[in-house]
C-alpha cells in the first residue's frame, strides 16, 4: 500500500514497538502530528520546551534499556534539542530524535525556522541522516533504531524535511525486518585468547581491583558482573555512570571512585597491582592527573565495545574489545575451569588494607547539626523508599551526595547526567522514568540552581500525572561552584550565590502540585515519609539545607587519585 | 611523525564533514586530504596526510573506524606504500626563460600542458618532497600559482584496501 511519508513515519514507530514519544510540534512537523493524532498505539507526550523532551526520551531509556524517542521541529525545536542529544551521547544513551526540517526545496534558502541539523548535531550524535525521498525513510528509520541500540549506543538525528511527509509524495510501505550494513558491524565476542590472558592475570594478582563503569549499565551486565566480582572475591568500584551495576550494599563494594569518590576506593584504584576495567574510559573525573595515576605499576585489563574507549587516556595491557556481557561470561567460564585459584593470602591482605581504609570513614558528618545536612537527606530518602526508588538528579553537589549516600543495589535506578554534566536534566528525565515505569517511587534529587533550568516541565507533569518527588537540596548557592571557589579561589564567590529565589512551595502549588518547605533536621524523615504516601501527587520538597556543606572527599583538578582532601580540616 | 591514512568510505552526502569534523573536534592535524569515488561509485577513496605520536595515530584510526559512514581504515605508512602527488604549476615565462623553464620541467619529469604567451602551466606528479624539490628548483618570483592534490596512496603488492 502507498502511504504518505508522515504515515510511514508514524507507521515505523509502531512497528519498533514504540510506545511514547516525547515532543513539541512546529511547522515542519505539523504532517507527522496529524498522523499521530489519527492512531493511538503510539502515544505522545507534549513537554514544554524540546530540551525536556530529549532528556525524558533520555530517563525513558536509561531506566527500561528501550530506545527512547523525541520529536521535535526544524530550527529552534532542533537547537533547543541539543543539549539534550549531547547529553544522550556524552552517556551513550540509545535515542532517535526525528527533527522536521523545512521543505527540501527551500533547504540552503534560509527559509523560516531553517537549520543545519545534520551540521549541528554531528558533533554530538551517533549518526544523523537527512532523508531527502519519501521512499527512503522506513530504510532510514530502521537503520537509525539499529545504529542507536546496538554496539555502542547513543543518539541518532533523523531530519525529515516538511514536503515528503505531504499526502502529494507516497511511497510503498514495507518496513525492513533486518538489516546489515557494510561500514557498521559492531564487535560482540572478545578474542578467545584475550581473555584467557586475563584470566591468568587475574588469578595471580595479588592486589586486585575491578573498576566498572556505565558500560555494564548500557550492556546488560550487571548480574554477570556480580557473579565475576563475588567468584574472584575481588573488591568492586563503579564510576558515577556504573553506580547500580554492583550491589552497593555488598561487602565486597568500596563504593564510588574519582573525584569525589571514596577514600578506600581511590587508594585501591591507586594502589592495586592488577585493574579490571569493564566498560568504563578512565576520564578525567575517575583517575585524576593521569601522570600521577601512572606513578604506580599495574597490569591493566580493559574490556570495552567501544576500541576508542581503549587506550585513548592510559594505555591497556591486556585490551578486550566486546560487548561486556559476552565478554564477562566468557571470563566466568574461564575462570571456574581453571585449575588454579585466587591467592587467598594475598587478597586477605590486600582486603585488611582495604578494611583499614574504609575505617577513616570518608563519608561521616555532622549528624548533630542544628541546620539540615544534605547528607542527611539522601540517607533519608533511602530510607523512606527502601532503597527501590528511581533516583534521578541534576548535577552538582547534590549530583554527588545522592551518588555517594543513596546506595544502588540494582542497575537503571540511577539516572544522571555524568559525562556532559547538564544541569536541568533531572526533572525531565524523572518524568521518562515515570512513564516507563508507572507506579514506581520516582525521585528528582535536584538543587535549587539545576531545578529552575527545566522548571517549566512542572507543567508537563501536571498534564500527565507525574507523581515524581523532587527533593530540592537548597543551600542559596550554586554549591559545586561555591565548593570549587573556597577550595581554589580563596573563597572569592563570584556569582555563585542564588538570589531572589522563587518561594518553591508557592511555585508547586501554581503548577498544580504539592509543595513543602523542610529547614529542621527532625522534620526531614517526616516529610519525605508524608510525600512518599501521595502516591498520585508530584510533591516539591525544599530542604533548606547548610550553606557550608561540602562534598567530601575531593580530588582537586590536577591531583592524584590518592591525593584526597577528607574535609574542610585538610584545606 | 607523519603518516598516510587510507580510508574507504560510504559516498554519501556529508560523509567528508564528518571526517573533517572529527579531525577538528578531536584536535588532529590534517596536513592534506583527497578524496573521490572508486570504480564502485557507492564508495568513496580518502587519503589523510597527517601527523601525531603513535598514540594519536592509533586514536585517529580508531576514531575513523567508529564514523558510521566509514567501512575500512588502513594506516599506509605501516607497511610499503607508494605515494603520488600532483600539482600544477603556472610559472610566467619570458622568452629568453622559456628552454630553461622547459629543461628544468623535463628533468623533474614534468610536462607543460598549457602554454600562452606569458606562461606555462606545468604538471607534475610525484611524493611530496619531488615537488617541493621542483619549486625550489625555479626561480621563485616566476611563479604565478601553485595547485597541489595532497597525497594519494596505495599500498605495494598485496597491500590491498577493499571490501
Amino acid at each position: 500500500m502507498e502511504l504518505s511519508g508522515a504515515e510511514i513515519v508514524v507507521r515505523c514507530l509502531q512497528e519498533e514497538g514504540v510506545e511514547h514519544v516525547f515532543g513539541y510540534p512546529g511547522g515542519a512537523v505539523l504532517y507527522l502530528y496529524d498522523e499521530l493524532f489519527k492512531q493511538d498505539k503510539v502515544k505522545h507526550i507534549l513537554v514544554r520546551h524540546e530540551q525536556g523532551a530529549v532528556h525524558a526520551a533520555d530517563g525513558y531509556a536509561r531506566s527500561t534499556d528501550k530506545v527512547g524517542v523525541a520529536l521535535v521541529t526544524s530550527g529552534p525545536g532542533v537547537t533547543n534539542a541539543v543539549t539534550g542529544i549531547a547529553t544522550a551521547y556524552m552517556d551513550s544513551i540509545p535515542l532517535v530524535v526525528i527533527a522536521g526540517q523545512v521543505p527540501t526545496y527551500a533547504i540552503g534558502e534560509d527559509a523560516f525556522q531553517e537549520c543545519d541539523t545534520v551540521g549541528i548535531t554531528r558533533p554530538c550524535v551517533k549518526h544523523n541522516f537527512l532523508v531527502k525521498d519519501v521512499k527512503d525513510i522506513a530504510l532510514t528509520i530502521k537503520k537509525a533504531f539499529y545504529i542507536a541500540a546496538t554496539g555502542r549506543p547513543g543518539p541518532v538525528v533523523v531530519d525529515i524535511p516538511k514536503d515528503i511527509t505531504a499526502p502529494t509524495q507516497k511511497a510503498e510501505f514495507e518496513y525492513p525486518q533486518s538489516i546489515t550494513m557494510r561500514s557498521y558491524n559492531p564487535v560482540v565476542k572478545g578474542h578467545s585468547g584475550q581473555i584467557k590472558k586475563a584470566a591468568q592475570i587475574l588469578l595471580a594478582a595479588k592486589r586486585p581491583m575491578v573498576y566498572a563503569g556505565g558500560g555494564v549499565i548500557q550492556g546488560r551486565a550487571a548480574s554477570e558482573l556480580t557473579e565475576f566480582v563475588r567468584l574472584l572475591g575481588f573488591p568492586c568500584t563503579n564510576t558515577l555512570m556504573g553506580l547500580g551495576g554492583y550491589p552497593a550494599t555488598d561487602q565486597q563494594f568500596v563504593g564510588m571512585l574519582g573525584m569525589h569518590g571514596t577514600y578506600e576506593a581511590n587508594m585501591a584504584m591507586q594502589h592495586c597491582d592488577v585493574l579490571l576495567a569493564v566498560g568504563a574510559r578512565f576520564d578525567d573525573r575517575v583517575i585524576g592527573n593521569p601522570k600521577h595515576f601512572f606513578q604506580e605499576p599495574r597490569t591493566i585489563i580493559h574490556i570495552d565495545i567501544d576500541p576508542s574507549s581503549i587506550a585513548k587516556r592510559v594505555k591497556a595491557d591486556v585490551p578486550i574489545v566486546g560487548d561486556v556481557r559476552e565478554v564477562l561470561r566468557d571470563l566466568i567460564e574461564k575462570l571456574k575451569a581453571a585449575k588454579v585459584k585466587p591467592d587467598t593470602k594475598a587478597l586477605n591482605q590486600w582486603w585488611a588494607q582495604i578494611e583499614q581504609w574504609r575505617g577513616r570513614n570518608c563519608l561521616k558528618y555532622d549528624r548533630a547539626s542544628k541546620l539540615i545536612k544534605p547528607q542527611h537527606v539522601v540517607e533519608a530518602l533511602y530510607e523512606v523508599t527502601k532503597g527501590n526508588a528511581f533516583v534521578t538528579s541534576d548535577v552538582g553537589q547534590h549530583q554527588m551526595w545522592a551518588a555517594q549516600y543513596y546506595k544502588f543495589d540494582r542497575p537503571r535506578r540511577w539516572i544522571n547526567s555524568g559525562g556532559l554534566g547538564t544541569m536541568g536534566f533531572g526533572l525531565p528525565a524523572a518524568m521518562g522514568v515515570c512513564l516507563a515505569h508507572p507506579g514506581a517511587d520516582v525521585a528528582c534529587v535536584t538543587g535549587e540552581g539545576s531545578i529552575q533550568m527545566c522548571i517549566q516541565e512542572l507543567s508537563t507533569c501536571k498534564q500527565y500525572h507525574f507523581p515524581i518527588k523532587i527533593v530540592n537540596l537548597n543551600n542559596r548557592y550554586l554549591g559545586m561552584v561555591r565548593q570549587w571557589q573556597q577550595v581554589d579561589y580563596s573563597s572569592r564567590y563570584s556569582e555563585s550565590y542564588m538570589d531572589a529565589l522563587p518561594d518553591f512551595v508557592k511555585l508547586a502549588e501554581s503548577y498544580g502540585h504539592v509543595g513543602m518547605y523542610i529547614e529542621n533536621p527532625v522534620d526531614v524523615e517526616p516529610a519525605l515519609r508524608e510525600a512518599f504516601k501521595l502516591k498520585d501527587r508530584l510533591v516539591f520538597m525544599d530542604f533548606i539545607t547548610d550553606q557550608t556543606e561540602n562534598v567530601w572527599p575531593m580530588v582537586k583538578a590536577g591531583k592524584g587519585l590518592s591525593e584526597m582532601l577528607l574535609g574542610s580540616e585538610d584545606l | 611523525m607523519r603518516h598516510i591514512i587510507s580510508i574507504l568510505l560510504e559516498n554519501e552526502a556529508g560523509a567528508l564533514s564528518r571526517v573533517a569534523g572529527l579531525f577538528s573536534a578531536r584536535g588532529y592535524n590534517i596536513e592534506s586530504l583527497t578524496v573521490a569515488p572508486t570504480e564502485d561509485p557507492s564508495m568513496s577513496r580518502m587519503t589523510i596526510v597527517t601527523s601525531g605520536s603513535d598514540d594519536i595515530i592509533e586514536q585517529i584510526t580508531k576514531q575513523l573506524n567508529k564514523l558510521i559512514d566509514v567501512v575500512k581504515v588502513i594506516d599506509l605508512s605501516e607497511g610499503e606504500h607508494i605515494e603520488r602527488e600532483l600539482m600544477l604549476v603556472k610559472v610566467r615565462v619570458t622568452s629568453k626563460d622559456r628552454a630553461e623553464m622547459k629543461r628544468i620541467a623535463d628533468i623533474f619529469y614534468g610536462r607543460i600542458i598549457d602554454v600562452t604567451d606569458k606562461d606555462y602551466t606545468i604538471e607534475l606528479t610525484g611524493t611530496g618532497a619531488k615537488l617541493d624539490a621542483f619549486l625550489s628548483a625555479i626561480d621563485r618570483s616566476m611563479i604565478l600559482e601553485t595547485v597541489r592534490t595532497g597525497a594519494s596512496g596505495v599500498g605495494r603488492g598485496d597491500r590491498i584496501l577493499r571490501i
